[in-house]
């Protein structure tokens, strides 16, 4: 690392891994109940599993971008990070509002709206710990010797998704607008700003990795999330659909839904361009795999999976089925937790000193965590896909169809153990990096 | 070919148009549920915050909204009637339907009945189609029930 500061990303991605592990857990659960193994309904009914197994996502990613960008702004603006005591007091906040909204979900402490069930006094801490957050970077960004696209375009997409979390916070009446406004969150998330926040980092990270020149990098950043937005923000209208409100967005949904792929394949040819023409190949492999990865797999899952269902159409066959839950688990994979293993594995040994770039347990980790997934994927396809005939077209039960697709559950339960293991050699590779030092220090 | 600086104008003016167009469709479309939609009730708010408040949709769905684990709700009051809606709630026996637990709610007479009324104002709505589907039409044959 060239920044004493940067050393705190490490303390960012710990907390990440931590509540990683948690994720997953909370989702064996979840399967388990799935297949009639719900021993423990009575303390952890399968609506507490599926908050807790939703919500740690959202904090481990969120942490995950909070420690990319506290690695990233120092290095991009020549400068150490302002404030690193307050970073410090940020990071120990953020972990006690998490750890407490996660406990609360244990005693019913939520608001049961998807993806946005920490309840409001919370949802109050969370925004005063955002807004400490984006002024710590903000700081650093002004007091830096230069302002990169790349720097900006990672803040842009922060403060964006801090805004955005504004209207999850309005209490409505009608479940209608309760919705629209919760995708103007979720949506505006995962096919908005977030997409910011990840080719920031794919920015940051291929500058790096490919020793490709900052401004070829940097100008087809602009293209990408410019093709983000011109998509991505109407596109929002999939999501209204068969919500409640008028016809227009089966139109405006559908064609620029339809558009949004476009993005996630400008950022895998992208990032597969800059690779192969990249003449100063970083030792890092498996930062470079995980680059490659998320820049590859975001394309399948959030791109081509999403577009598999996002026309009016074929989408009144699939809205509120499992087919949904395949797109989403390779979505996010792919995107975003992807990205946050990936600057995590081009950090860790920047801040440690250990050169660990190419062992065989990070590279089964990788391996094992992908075929792990795509099992996943395949099993929610297979019961999706079963589940739209047995019950849309042949109008059977939901709860028969649902113990009919048991098989599925199992080959889901099978493939989340093959995701777990290589989880488990990340996290003992993260361990093996050692402790962030001041001696793993390198000439700015 | 594209320069820096026409990528960075493509980025600023493409958001702007786009979200302007979404905050004009926004507008027009809110202003319209009251129009096409049935009123809403107080019992049927208090079920719907009630509804939030157990956070039911961390298994069923609403609207197709939710976690795939229990059924859809939306038209219940149609497809098993009060009766059976407000027994569900009411009752503190845990039970199994299909082999899968929900959590029993044990709720008051006044609770279930806003709870109620809530689904009574979801099986009303119109939702461009997926109000059939929910009540076993095939979307195949939707057309044909319309």
């Amino acid at each position: 690392m060239k920044y004493k500061s940067q050393k705190i990303a490490y303390w960012f991605f710990a907390f990440s891994m931590l509540v990683f592990a948690i994720q997953l857990t909370y989702g064996f659960i979840m399967g388990f109940a799935r297949v009639g193994m719900d021993g423990l309904h009575e303390w952890i009914p399968f609506n507490t599993a599926h908050t807790v197994h939703l919500n740690s996502l959202v904090v481990w990613l969120l942490s995950g971008f909070m420690g990319a960008a506290y690695y990233i702004i120092p290095e991009e603006t020549e400068n150490e990070l302002c404030c690193v005591k307050l970073a410090y007091v940020q990071l120990i906040t953020l972990a006690v509002v998490a750890v407490a909204a996660l406990v609360g979900y244990h005693i019913n402490y939520w608001e049961g709206r998807k993806f946005l069930e920490i309840p409001r006094p919370l949802d109050w801490l969370v925004a005063i710990n955002v807004i400490l957050f984006l002024f710590i970077l903000l700081m650093t960004i002004i007091k830096g010797k230069r302002k990169t696209t790349t720097s900006l375009v990672l803040f842009g997409g922060l403060v964006g998704a801090a805004l955005l979390y504004l209207p999850g916070m309005i209490s409505f009446n009608s479940q209608i607008l309760d919705s629209f406004f919760r995708w103007w969150v979720v949506h505006l998330w995962v096919e908005g700003v977030w997409e910011l926040i990840m080719g920031g980092i794919l920015s940051f990270l291929l500058i790096k990795l490919t020793g490709v020149d900052r401004e070829v990098i940097e100008k087809w950043l602009y293209v990408i999330i410019a093709l983000t937005f011109l998509s991505g923000i109407l596109g929002t209208g999939h999501h209204y659909y068969y919500i409640g409100v008028n016809k227009i967005w089966l139109i405006i949904g559908g064609i620029f839904s339809s558009l949004e792929p476009l993005a996630f394949l400008g950022m895998t040819l992208w990032a597969l361009a800059m690779y192969s023409k990249g003449e100063k190949k970083h030792p890092n492999k498996l930062a470079i795999y995980w680059t490659l990865n998320a820049a590859i797999v975001s394309f399948l899952g959030a791109g081509l999976l999403g577009l598999a269902h996002t026309l009016p159409q074929t989408n009144i066959y699939t809205h509120g089925t499992l087919v949904t839950a395949m797109h989403g688990h390779l979505a996010f994979w792919g995107a975003y937790a992807s990205i946050v293993l990936a600057i995590m594995y081009y950090a860790m040994p920047n801040i440690t000193g250990r050169k660990f770039y190419n062992h065989t347990r990070g590279k089964l980790a990788f391996w094992l965590a992908n075929i792990g997934i795509f099992t996943m994927v395949a099993a929610f396809a297979a019961a999706g896909v079963a589940q739209v005939y047995l019950e849309r077209k042949l109008s059977f039960d939901f709860g028969q169809v649902q113990n009919e697709l048991q098989v599925h559950f199992w080959v889901l339960i099978t493939g989340a153990t093959i995701l777990s293991t290589g989880i488990i050699l990340l996290l003992i590779d993260f361990i093996k990096y050692g402790m962030p030092t001041d001696e793993a220090l390198v000439e700015a | 070919m594209l320069s820096k600086q026409q990528a960075k104008m493509l980025f600023l003016i493409g958001t702007f148009v786009t979200f302007a167009v979404f905050i004009g469709l926004t507008i027009y479309s809110l202003s319209l549920v009251d129009e096409e939609q049935p009123a809403l009730s107080e019992a049927a708010a208090r079920g719907k915050h009630i509804w939030e408040k157990n956070n039911c949709m961390g298994c069923h769905t609403i609207l197709g909204e939710g976690a795939y684990y229990a059924p859809e709700l939306t038209n219940v009051i149609e497809r098993r009637g009060e009766a059976f809606v407000k027994a569900v709630l009411m009752s503190d026996q845990p039970w199994a339907p299909n082999g899968r637990k929900m959590v029993a709610y044990g709720m008051s007479e006044q609770d279930a009945n806003d709870v109620v009324e809530f689904f009574k104002w979801t099986n009303q709505l119109n939702l461009n189609g997926f109000e059939y589907v929910d009540r076993k039409v095939s979307p195949l044959a939707i057309k044909k029930v319309k």
